[in-house]
């Protein structure tokens, strides 16, 4: 170890900082320059990170579920009417659907129609907010060799929840639909209206773009548009509601305060091209 | 380079057992900022936990900067700043900026805020943790090239300095126990 004087020594602390404020300033630039690098280090760290958050997972999840049902026990009674009600409801909208679908296979049948392909899908459990303060992401811990891809799609058991951004060794970074940068072609159901959907970092995400004359009707459906390549057809995305303001919001279908588990699907879709693939051979370099 | 060894006199060189212990006290305010920070990102599941990561770290800093500087060095501030980056999903950098700065800002105020005692330490914490916030949110807006919404930047220092006086008063008594490489 080389001994220093004093003076020198009172110097080089001095300067220690100063310099580290320069470093940073280099370190804010070269993570603007090479976005990849920062999504590399990123996704090194959940990917050591996320075996533990597994494990601690579990349990948070059954002291959670406790906290809650306790909760529920004082709102039992009418909880159970209030289900027998919804369930009776269900039923008669259980045998309109079987009905409805019968119908629609037999029409499909004698149109002779291609039906898509059915999709491959991987359940995985979200271990943590990948969100941090200005974005909304889940991180899933997918397992050491998995098959998931970025531009897949991830849906909870009710509807969209959003697409693979990152993907790392054990680990994947899903954006929400409700991520300031999340922007997805959407088709409002009764009028058949292509829009987009886009993010606020909020709650409810806002429809833009619709096409003159066939505004947002409050309450109506909205789904997911082939458009772009990006998603398959027909996915629940959630249900209009108009805002205070008097601007067209989307209420999500999925549970994305509460996500725990979700299902990511590969639909074989090209739309989104990763920033890897994105990369050419740069032309008239020596 | 223990600082025991600069003080005038002469005394037995210590044994292993006790350079061991000044390095594990010397060590532990980071260590713990570090553990706290993993903590605080387990999926708990509560709302707005998100700002609780920079919001708890930059209480962490700033506390340990004031009270031992020594133990809080501006390299390790770097570390624990880029750490912050990569778990808050921030762009790289901007936490390192705005951590190392509330160091600076505290290395510069301690002499004045260590004879105030707490409260007056806990009132300058409110605007740093004001301007960090700001900063981060700044900086972040300023790379992303887009505005972004000030209220998650709002909340997380109204976060951080209701939250001070929780996270102050179990660090002040490690800093007197086992934190302090005199009692070693």
């Amino acid at each position: 170890m080389i001994r220093l004087s004093i003076p020198a020594r009172q110097a080089l602390a001095k300067l220690t900082l100063p310099v580290l404020i320069v470093a940073s300033f280099g370190l804010l630039l070269l993570g603007k320059a090479d976005a990849l690098l920062a999504e590399r280090a990123r996704m090194a760290l959940a990917d050591a990170l996320a075996p533990i958050y597994a494990v601690l997972a579990e349990p948070l999840g059954s002291v959670r579920a406790g906290v809650q049902d306790l909760g529920e026990l004082w709102s039992l009674r009418s909880e159970n009417a209030r289900l027998r009600e919804e369930n009776e409801r269900l039923r008669r909208w259980q045998s309109v659907a079987l009905a409805l679908d019968a119908e629609n296979q037999r029409l499909k049948a004698s149109l002779r129609w291609i039906p898509d392909p059915p999709a491959s899908f991987v359940t995985a459990r979200v271990v943590a907010d990948a969100g941090g303060v200005y974005a909304r992401a889940v991180l899933l811990a997918v397992g050491p060799n998995h098959s998931v891809r970025k531009g897949q799609i991830a849906l909870d058991e009710r509807g969209l929840v959003g697409r693979v951004t990152e993907v790392g060794a054990r680990t994947a970074r899903v954006l929400l639909i409700t991520d300031l940068n999340s922007r997805i072609p959407v088709i409002l159901e009764n009028s058949r209206a292509h829009a987009i959907l886009i993010g606020t970092n909020g709650p409810r995400p806002r429809l833009l773009y619709w096409p003159e004359g066939s505004p947002p009707q409050e309450g109506e459906r909205v789904v997911t548009s082939a458009e772009a390549n990006a998603f398959p057809a027909n996915l629940p995305v959630g249900v209009v509601h108009y805002s205070s303001t008097n601007a067209p919001e989307v209420e999500p279908t999925a549970l994305l305060s509460k996500l725990e588990v979700v299902r990511i699907f590969d639909y074989g879709l090209g739309g989104v091209i990763p920033p890897e693939t994105q990369k050419k051979p740069t032309p008239g370099r020596h | 380079m223990s600082g025991s060894d600069r003080r005038p006199g002469i005394r037995p060189r210590p044994t292993l057992g006790r350079r061991l212990d000044i390095a594990a006290r010397r060590a532990f305010p980071v260590t713990c900022t570090i553990l706290l920070m993993l903590l605080v990102e387990l999926p708990f599941g509560f709302a707005a936990q998100t700002a609780l990561l920079p919001a708890l770290t930059f209480g962490c800093v700033w506390f340990w900067s004031v009270y031992r500087p020594t133990a809080m060095p501006p390299p390790l501030v770097f570390l624990i700043g880029l750490l912050l980056d990569l778990m808050g999903y921030l762009p790289l950098g901007v936490s390192v900026l705005t951590l190392l700065c509330m160091h600076g800002a505290a290395v510069r105020w301690r002499r004045f805020l260590v004879q105030q005692g707490f409260a007056m330490t806990w009132l300058a914490f409110v605007p740093v943790a004001v301007a960090g916030s700001a900063l981060s949110w700044g900086l972040t807006a300023l790379l992303g090239f887009r505005l972004i919404p000030a209220g998650p930047a709002a909340f997380e220092a109204t976060l951080a300095a209701a939250l001070y006086p929780a996270l102050a008063i179990p660090l002040a008594r490690a800093h007197r126990s086992i934190a302090d490489p005199e009692r070693a």
